[in-house]
Parts: C-alpha cells; structure tokens; sequence
C-alpha cells in the first residue's frame, strides 16, 4: 500500500448522520448489531469489511433501501441533521432526494443519456423550465465527468455507454438531485482499473459538496479515497477512526487480521 | 497442489490418446445424437401434422372464395312488375319475389335462346332453378329503390344454386345427379353449354366476405358477413375490457399487493380460472348477463363479457409474468434517485414489461377470437340474417353470430355446399389470427428495448 495518503485534511467535524443502536434483523438473522457511527459532513467516509459483514446492509439502512426488503426490520435511530429517519413521519421518496445512492452495477435506466439525470429534478419538482433542467443536467453531468464524453450525444440511449461511463452517468443522476449525503455500495467492483481510477477521482471530489459514504472490498481503494474508515465484522461495527490511522496502526486486533490478509 | 496426491480416489490413469474417443464419450456422443434425433422427430411430426391440417382446410375451402356466376339481361316486364301500372311504392311491393323469379326466369331462357344454347331436355321450370333463390329477392330490392327500373334492359348477375357451382367445384357430378331430385344429369350438360357460351363462369365471390348466413336451400349465398362484424365488435370489447381491467390487476397483485393469505388465495384462484373449460364461462354468461342481467342473447356485448371473463386471467398472468422479468436493478435505481413506488411502476416497470404484456395479451385475445364453447351458450349461434347495427348506434346489443361459431353452424347442415362454406370461413379465421399475431410481433419488436 504505497500510495496510503495519511496525511489527509478533514476538512470539517460537524457530524451529518448520527447512528445510534442500530439493529438490523432479516427474518431472524441478526444482521446488523447495535451499530454506533457519526458520518462527517463533506468526507469520505469507506465501510470496509469481509464479505456478508453486514456493511451494504447498514449502507442501505441510511437512505432506507432495506424497507424494499420486506422481511427486514431495522431498530435504533439513525438522525440526519438531528432528524430521526426512521420516524413514522418521514416519507422515504423525500429521504432518498436528500441521501442519493449509487450502486453496485451500473443501473441506468433504459432511457436516453439525457432522461436518466434529469429523472430526479423532474419529479422531484426541482426546474420550472426547460431551460433550468438542460442547467441541472450539464452540471450534473460536468460533474460526474461525464459531460465531454457524452455532450453531443445526450438523446443517445444510457445503456450503450461503457460500464466506467455508464456508472459516472448514475453518480450524475445521482447527484442531479443535489443530495446532501452520496452512498455508494461497491460503485467500482463491475469496472476495469481505468474506469475505477476516473470514478475514484471523482469521489475525491465530490467530497467539496457531499458527505460521501463508500462500501468497498477493496483496502487499497479505502485508503486512496476514504478519510475515515470504518470496519465492520459478523454485524458488529469493530473499529471506527481516521484512515491512515486504521491501516497504520489499528486499535482492534481483528482489524489488523483483516487489512493485513488474515481473515475475510 | 498436486492432484495426484489429494485425489481420493487414486487409481493410475490408463494410458489414452485424445485422437480415439474413450467408450464413456462414445454413449455420452450417442445420447446426444440420439436426443437431437428425437427433437428433429418431434418437430417433423408436428409440421407435417400442420401441413396435413392446412392442405385439407384449403383444398376443402378455398373453392368458398369462388362461386358460379350467371350473366344475363334482364328486361323488367311492366305488366309482371307493375300490374296496375302506377309505379306507387305501396303497390309494387305487393309483387312477391315469385313474380320476379317469373321475369328472371323468362330472360335467362330469352338469353339461352338468343345464344342458340341448346335446352334440350330441361324443362323451363329446370331451367329457371338454375338462378339462386337469392336473386329475385335482389332484383325486387332493387327495383322497389329505383322504380324507374321497370320497363328497362338491365345486365343482372345471378349465382347459380349450390348444386351447379357444386358440379364445377367437383362436388357434384353426372353420377350423383341421377340419384339427386335436386338436379338432373340433362342440367349439368346444359350448365357446360352455358359455360361454353359465356353465360355461366366462375368467378370471385366478395360477396362470401360481405352476406349475411342464407337458408338451407341457398348455400350458393350464405356469407359471413355477420359474423364477421360480430366478431370485430366482440374483439374490440374484450380488448376494451379485459386490457386495462387485467394490467391494473396484474400491477396491484405484482408490486403493491401485501403478501398474505388472502392474496395468496387470489393468486391459486387466477391461474385456476385459467384453467377452467370455457363452456363453463358460457353457462356463467348465461346466468348473469343474460337472465341475471337481462342484457339481448345472442348479442355480441354478451360474447365480449364472457370472452372478457376468460381472458383475464390469461392476460394477469402474462402482465405478471413480465412484471416480475423487469431485472431488480431498474427498480432499485428509480427508488435510489427518489421516485415513489407508483412513479416506479409507471415510468419505468410498465414500460419495460409492454412487449411482454402486449404478447400475452394478443395471445389471449387471439384464444378468445376461436373460442365456440361460451357462445353457443349465450346464444350466438343463432341464424342471423340482419347485420347488427353500427358500433355508434347499439350494435353491439343487436344480434349477431361469431366466426368459429359460424364454422359450427356451417358445418352441421346437411348440404354438402355448407362444408366447402365453413372450410373457407376456417381460412378466414385463420387469416385473422395470422394477423393479430403479426400484430403481436410488431408490437414486441417496437417496444422491445435493452438493458
């Protein structure tokens, strides 16, 4: 791990989400243990973890995904902003305007470049004119680092990008929304290393304007994009910290065991 | 590692060259062969069984296109036509078709004459049943239309019975003509000199297209227009009907539906209905719509209704079928960029699931369209000589038969004619489903996408 950035400016300490005891259960299975965890504004923050360690699962509980999954429950609270997201007020199609969600597989919808990202502001309500929504997708898509490549054929379909493009062209839908928080559960794992590197690139920077959260398999990724780093085993939340300082010089033994090759 | 070790089984391999077939992959080559043999089987029994089904069909019924034709003048005798001679309405439609049948009779014999056809043998009566029953009924419609008729000269085209179209069709010869009371072998010679001399041809019959059912003894004009028209009313119903009834159903079921045991309940329920005989859906229109309802038997609304409870669930199961093929990540996707469930299934599922839900409900319509069973039930297969109205007045309450019930009806009658009829309405009910199963492949090819 040559290229570990351990000097990192975290720019700021105010918490953007705040979980507090969450338990995830799927039918009986027990999947996420009482999980404490402040997500920083404006960082990136990596779960990294063995496989079924239950980090997609919590990833999923902070834009409320799992509520698709009819036999999950999930208890505890988890604020955003100091609002509870799982009260029985809250409307999760609001939720996920705010906290945007990219995925595993590149997933863009069977429509033209141009649809995909503005789908969110359209019904969302977010532009009054066309003119506004050309506005919200340039930006988008300038954003995403996607606007060169695409910029003269935005009526083209989504799904004949290649899979690096087609998974800039869901950041840019994603955060066409303008989110708050940005999720991303292994948006490289479907890419060839060219693809990952520009898509890493562009996390880097869209620590300026997002809390981004990032589920990886990858240490090395974590380390080159995350600033903090949490590491999660068998549903139970074990070390949270600094980056550099969970890979350098890791509190819990189980940690070392994983970022040195030893389990997972 | 080495295999050799860890292998548990540890017998020394036999020596064996790749370029000789080992006696394992000999029998797996043969069950493969074998297999592919079957398969190849299968498929040219079925083809042939379907080129047997569609020779006899078309050798039996394409001759219903074509009918044998009389072309002749015919002089409107004012003293037959108009015996008081004052061309009121209220009087000439006290002529009876059989003073018509008198005139035409009279000028086919003046014809035969004039074109020095030899009649020798065949009495004027005989000669005068050589014109179908159909014809003076036509002429008087059209001289009480236009009674400036009488008096003139007009060409008439007349088609000849179902026994002289027969005999240029095969059907009847000189053999079966002598044991017939309907036709004697003396008529079918003179038919060949009226052939010869351009009075009598064979020609294509639209009218086969376009003419309601006939009676028995006329064969020679039964057509299957009603039935036609009853059929297109009863197609667009069920398509009125069943289409968003069943997607709507599908939809709730599919994707907003709690699970539990009452849906669960629904569900058995659906694909049991799918499965019932369709006479029972017959029985069922009879009861509610018919003598529950009081809605007109015979009617095609009561067809469409019944048709309509068959295809639903045909049409549930194909929507949720290709509800359910929609892959999971476009439904992820719409909920991670905020879209509400609704917004979900209608922008993105639904679309996607078209092609599927077009198919299957095509398939099933194209079920309906053959289906005899129920409509004999309610009614429909009664001799209809009134063409329903327009779709925009009460048409569909008026009524009117079906295609496939009409090939029943056809084929129970006793004349001979009537098979040839009912093989080319078979054609014509297969020429509609060929059609809407071209539909269906267009409709999938335009809203197929990928993804």
């Amino acid at each position: 791990m040559k290229d570990l950035r351990v000097e990192r400016d975290v720019q700021t300490e105010t918490n953007k989400i705040e979980a507090r005891g969450v338990q995830v259960f799927y039918g009986t299975n027990h999947a996420i243990k009482d999980v404490d965890v402040n997500i920083l504004d404006k960082t990136v923050t990596a779960f990294i973890g063995p496989s079924g360690c239950g980090k997609s699962t919590f990833l999923r509980c902070l834009n409320r995904m799992n509520d698709t999954v009819a036999s999950a429950r999930v208890e505890g609270k988890i604020l955003l902003e100091n609002e509870d997201i799982y009260d029985p007020r809250v409307d999760p199609v609001q939720l996920r305007a705010k906290v945007g969600m990219v995925f595993q597989k590149p997933n863009p919808f069977p429509k033209s470049i141009y649809d995909n990202v503005a789908y969110g502001p359209r019904i969302h309500g977010l532009t009054r004119s066309k003119a506004e929504l050309d506005e919200i997708v340039e930006k988008s898509l300038r954003r995403a680092a996607l606007w060169n490549e695409v910029k003269d054929r935005l009526a083209a379909g989504g799904t004949g990008l290649s899979g690096g493009q087609q998974q800039r062209l869901c950041i840019a839908r994603a955060i066409a929304t303008s989110p708050e928080v940005l999720l991303m559960d292994e948006p490289c794992s479907a890419l060839d290393p060219i693809a990952t590197a520009q898509v890493e690139e562009l996390i880097d920077e869209l620590r300026t304007d997002y809390s981004v959260v990032i589920v990886t398999h990858s240490m090395q990724q974590a380390a080159r994009v995350s600033q903090r780093t949490a590491f999660f085993h068998l549903g139970n939340l074990v070390e949270y910290g600094e980056t550099g300082q969970i890979f350098t010089n890791p509190k819990d033994p189980r940690t070392e065991s994983y970022i040195s090759g030893r389990i997972g | 590692m080495s295999t050799a070790s860890t292998n548990p089984n540890d017998v020394p391999r036999k020596a064996e060259s790749l370029l000789v077939p080992s006696a394992l992959m000999r029998r797996r080559n043969a069950a493969e062969a074998r297999f592919k043999a079957y398969g190849i089987a299968a498929i040219v029994i079925s083809l042939a069984t379907l080129a047997i089904m569609l020779f006899t069909i078309f050798s039996d019924g394409i001759s219903a296109f074509s009918q044998a034709t009389l072309r002749f003048p015919v002089t409107m005798d004012a003293a037959t036509l108009d015996p008081k001679g004052n061309r009121d309405p209220a009087d000439l439609a006290k002529v009876t078709t059989i003073g018509y049948k008198k005139v035409l009779e009279k000028a086919l014999i003046a014809e035969l004459t004039q074109r020095n056809v030899d009649v020798q043998g065949v009495s004027a009566k005989d000669i005068g049943s050589f014109i179908s029953g159909d014809a003076p009924a036509r002429l008087r419609e059209m001289v009480l239309a236009d009674p400036s008729l009488i008096g003139q000269t007009i060409d008439f085209s007349a088609f000849a019975t179902g026994r002289i179209d027969g005999y240029f069709k095969g059907r009847v010869t000189m053999e079966t003509a002598k044991l017939d009371s309907n036709i004697s072998p003396e008529q079918l010679q003179l038919a060949d000199r009226m052939k010869a001399a351009g009075i009598l041809d064979v020609r294509f019959n639209p009218k086969f297209f376009t003419n309601p059912d006939a009676s028995d003894t006329r064969p020679e004009s039964a057509g299957l227009g009603v039935a036609i028209i009853g059929t297109l009313y009863m197609m667009a119903l069920v398509v009125v009907l069943s289409l968003p009834l069943g997607v709507a159903a599908a939809i709730y079921l599919e994707e907003f539906a709690p699970q539990n045991r009452f849906t669960d309940l629904i569900e058995v329920n659906i694909s049991n209905l799918a499965a019932v005989p369709s006479i029972v859906f017959g029985i069922l229109g009879l009861a509610i719509f018919i003598n529950f309802g009081g809605l007109p038997q015979s009617s095609s609304l009561v067809g469409a209704l019944v048709l309509t409870l068959m295809a639903l669930p045909t049409i549930i199961i194909a929507t949720r079928a290709s509800l359910r093929a929609v892959p999971p990540s476009i439904r992820t996707a719409a909920l991670g960029v905020g879209a509400s469930k609704v917004q979900m299934v209608f922008h993105h599922v639904l679309p996607l699931a078209m092609p599927g839900i077009l198919t299957g409900t095509i398939l099933s319509l194209a079920t309906s369209l053959g289906e005899t069973g129920p409509l004999l039930l309610i009614g429909m297969e009664a001799f209809v000589v009134n063409y329903p109205a327009g779709p925009l007045s009460g048409g569909v309450m008026d009524p009117a038969t079906a295609l496939p019930v009409q090939v029943y009806a056809w084929a129970a009658r006793s004349d001979p004619a009537f098979i040839e009829r009912a093989s080319g309405a078979i054609i014509v009910l297969l020429a509609f489903l060929l059609v809407m199963n071209i539909v269906a492949i267009i409709l999938r090819r335009r809203f197929e996408r990928r993804w």
